[in-house]
């Protein structure tokens, strides 16, 4: 590994002056488990890593009136194991749950899983320049891509890796972002982009910005949510694809449903034409089905990856009849 | 380079040698070395932010202190294997895909290779040499070694540390939770089923049931 420095500043506000005078060769570490990871493969290289771990009172899950707030620096496994996130959020607990390993999850924040860099083994491979670092290529496009994305691709074919954005992005998550500007507040459907928009970053933060905070709205009366992954084994891996699926349930008839996949698309992808087929009707296996049929005639599967189609089909139809 | 070094004019403002910051107050420290560290103050708007190239920290292992300098660059693994030749802890993927450099961190199970030991600074790590007291193996390791826990032995350092973490927490665990908790750790000799069983003969024997 090449050598770096360390700054370890005591604010925020330390954290996006600093970010903004150094942007590009200065990197923000929480966990750390995908950014060592990138400067292990020689991926990226800085000059410095700035450790956000030395901020106090980043890590906390707060609940208040209109719903509840994440720090940030707040583990995954301490979003796993938090009670009143499992009764009122079961979706979310279910996706802290199954990222990665026990290990990760004690190493790995919110704000980090947010924020992590995509899987492609293009983009991971350091002796590869494509299209997102800057080549004039996506190697996927024509090559290995059966983990690669069914929609929103276009010049380059990532899937988002992230297991809680589908799920809060379901359950309407705001996010809170510090930089050497201010504060800002958005919500979370507004922070990933696709690349047809920016190729070489999955989100809309500045080098100087800080994801400093999760906010999810208190739920509604009768909402429930569930989050499905298929994985090629059992632990230890990213989805195939994966689904969150939101809903206020009275019976077996839904209304507001939010169905949002991830592992299909280089953010998370929801399927509206399925929701709108199903709002205010009685659930069945049938209908679900159907209603997912038809909106996976929007998908552009490449070479390699038609299969998470029917993949698809399947976990839609079981996340949302779990729920009735 | 030219690039580099201007930047560099321009916002360290000062550069310091400390000697033995840090080690102060620490009780039963392991007497260090007078190696300095290296840390340069970056000048913001926000106030001085210290920017080190090496830095002295202390690590907590098995209840007893080390005061070391270290690069930023260094893992915990690297520190722990190569600098303080605790070689238990065993290195493999380096990259969080197999669990052989599991170690607790405050309790924690976690990846050493995935953790810069600089911010493992003051936090207590236990790995696997900090098992066995008064001569007489953990109970883990004992059933490890009456239920054939192993073959190779590789990545027993890693289960038996997971192990730890569970027990701890969990005095009873079913199978599925055994199944669970140990999910961050690859055998390649595929010992599984062994592996399981000694976990949960290790929970009955620290019943006393
Ligand atoms: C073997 C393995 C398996 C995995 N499996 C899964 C899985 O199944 N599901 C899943 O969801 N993930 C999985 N992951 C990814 C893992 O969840 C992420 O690496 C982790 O969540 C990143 O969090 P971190 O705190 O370690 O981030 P870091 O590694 O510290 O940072 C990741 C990136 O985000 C940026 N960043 C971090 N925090 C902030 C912030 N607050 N504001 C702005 N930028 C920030 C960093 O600059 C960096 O670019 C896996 C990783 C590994 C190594
Ligand atoms: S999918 Fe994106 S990251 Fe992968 S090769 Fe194509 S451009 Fe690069
Ligand atoms: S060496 Fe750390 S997980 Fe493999
Ligand atoms: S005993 Fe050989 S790798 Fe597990």
């Amino acid at each position: 590994m090449k050598n770096f420095k360390i700054a370890q500043p005591k604010t925020i506000d330390q954290i996006t002056s600093l970010l903004s005078e150094k942007r590009d060769k200065y990197y923000l570490m929480a966990g750390g488990t995908d950014l060592l990871g990138e400067i292990k493969d020689e991926i990226i290289e800085p000059e410095a890593v700035v450790d956000l771990t030395s901020i106090p009172n980043l890590s906390y899950i707060k609940k208040e009136k209109d719903g509840v707030r994440i720090g940030a620096l707040t583990t995954v496994a301490e979003l796993a194991k938090n009670l009143m996130i499992k009764q009122e959020y079961p979706g979310l607990h279910e996706a802290a749950n199954g990222i990665a390993t026990p290990q990760l999850r004690n190493m790995a924040t919110v704000g980090g899983n947010l924020c992590q860099r995509p899987r492609c083994w293009y983009y991971r491979d350091p002796q590869v320049k494509c299209r997102k670092k800057g080549g004039s290529r996506c190697f996927a496009f024509r090559g290995k891509n059966k983990y690669h994305a069914i929609f929103g691709g276009g010049l380059c074919y990532i899937v988002h890796p992230s297991d809680l954005a589908p799920v809060l992005f379901a359950l309407d998550a705001e996010i809170f972002i510090s930089s050497s500007k201010g504060d800002k507040s958005i919500p979370l459907t507004d922070f990933f982009i696709l690349p047809k928009v920016t190729v070489s970053k999955e989100n809309i933060l500045e080098p100087d910005e800080v994801l400093k905070e999760v906010k999810i709205p208190a739920p509604k009366r009768g909402e429930k949510s569930t989050y499905y992954k298929l994985m090629e084994r059992g632990a230890w891996d990213f989805a195939l694809v994966s689904v969150a699926v939101k809903a206020n349930v009275s019976g077996d008839v839904f209304k507001d449903t939010k169905i949002v996949l991830g592992g299909v698309a280089p953010a998370p992808w929801r399927l509206k034409k399925a929701e709108n087929m199903i709002e205010g009707k009685k659930i069945t296996e049938n209908l679900l089905r159907q209603a997912t049929k038809e909106a996976l005639k929007d998908a552009r599967p490449l070479k390699e990856n038609e299969y998470k189609k029917e993949l698809i089909e399947t976990i839609v139809y079981r996340a949302a009849l779990s729920l009735v | 380079m030219e690039k580099i070094k201007k930047k560099k004019r321009k916002t360290f403002t000062r550069r310091d040698f400390l000697k033995g910051f840090g080690s102060g107050a620490l009780g039963a420290a392991v007497v260090p070395k007078l190696v300095s560290q290296d840390v340069f103050s970056l000048q913001t708007k926000e106030g001085k932010i210290p920017l080190y190239s090496k830095k002295q920290i202390t690590l907590n292992i098995n209840e007893k202190n080390y005061s070391l300098v270290i690069e930023p660059r260094e893992t915990l693994l690297h520190v722990l294997r190569e600098k303080l030749n605790l070689t238990g802890t065993k290195k493999t993927c380096s990259g969080g895909e197999c669990g052989a450099c599991t170690v607790l961190l405050d309790g924690n199970p976690i990846y050493s290779c995935l953790t810069l030991a600089i911010r493992a600074d003051n936090k207590k790590i236990t790995t696997v040499e900090g098992l066995a007291a008064d001569g007489k193996l953990h109970p883990i390791q004992q059933a490890f070694i009456e239920k054939d826990g192993y073959q190779c032995g590789f990545c027993t350092p890693g289960f038996i540390m997971s192990s730890v973490a569970l027990l701890e927490k969990n005095k009873n665990p079913l199978t599925e939770e055994i199944k669970t908790a140990l999910s961050g750790n690859l055998c390649r000799c595929g010992n599984y089923s062994k592996i399981y069983e000694a976990v949960s003969v290790a929970s009955k024997s620290m019943r006393g049931a």
